[in-house]
């Protein structure tokens, strides 16, 4: 069967991130594909590469970037809100004149809400965490 | 045509559990996931509303350290078994 996950939380303020990231790996092993795992609202922290997580606490977005190279995901963030909270590409950050270029982690992909809906239409069961 | 619904709040602190039990059909599921596990506290009123509707998440009634207080009748499913109820419904509503 074809999932879609919607992660709606960041990933220290609420656990949805987590439930979702633990979710994601039992769909994965229980032989469904993961067809897309858009991050909306404050889901959009999870994509950050500026993160830097004490040693003794699991760092979600790392966790994230791990299991979308190992599985080879489609992990979207949404870009209205990921511009807002200062997660950007270097292709945002070109564009708008910030210094320093993009702190996006690689695995990601920044795109718009069409991408949900895209996913909402094509998949069997979109299964959405936090908030 | 069942609906799993996902509750993630503690009654006591939304109404998210009540807005979705009024209008859950009978064919439906619940399915009581992080702080939405304390509805299954045995017991109280709503935990035995739950009790042949609802499972709860394993992982996270034993991060609250609630297993041996539990309604019987609310089953615990493991992360697998979430991706099992998902399958087994046709769609998947999540309540804040």
């Amino acid at each position: 069967m074809n999932f879609a996950i919607v992660v709606r939380s960041g990933p220290l303020a609420s656990e949805g991130s987590r439930s979702a990231l633990r979710f994601a790996r039992a769909v994965l092993n229980s032989g469904h594909s993961l067809e897309r795992v858009f991050f909306h609202g404050e889901g959009t922290y999870n994509a950050s590469s500026l993160t830097v997580g004490p040693q003794d606490e699991d760092d979600l977005t790392a966790a994230w970037a791990e299991l979308g190279r190992q599985h080879d995901l489609d992990l979207v963030i949404c870009v209205a809100s990921a511009l807002k909270r200062g997660v950007l590409d270097d292709s945002e950050a070109e564009r708008y004149e910030k210094a320093g270029g993009g702190n996006m982690r690689p695995e990601f992909v920044i795109s718009g809400l069409g991408q949900l809906a895209d996913a909402a239409l094509r998949v069997d069961r979109l299964v959405t965490f936090g908030g | 045509m069942a609906t799993l619904h996902l509750i993630s709040k503690s009654p006591s602190a939304s109404d998210a559990l009540a807005a979705c039990l009024r209008v859950l059909a009978e064919d439906d599921a619940i399915l009581l996931i992080e702080d939405g596990v304390y509805a299954a506290l045995a017991g109280t009123a709503t935990s035995q509303t739950l009790a042949g509707i609802a499972s709860a998440l394993a992982a996270d009634i034993e991060a609250r350290g609630i297993q041996e207080r539990l309604e019987a009748g609310i089953d615990r499913v493991d992360d697998h078994g979430f991706v099992d109820l998902c399958t087994r419904c046709d769609r998947v509503m999540s309540w804040f």
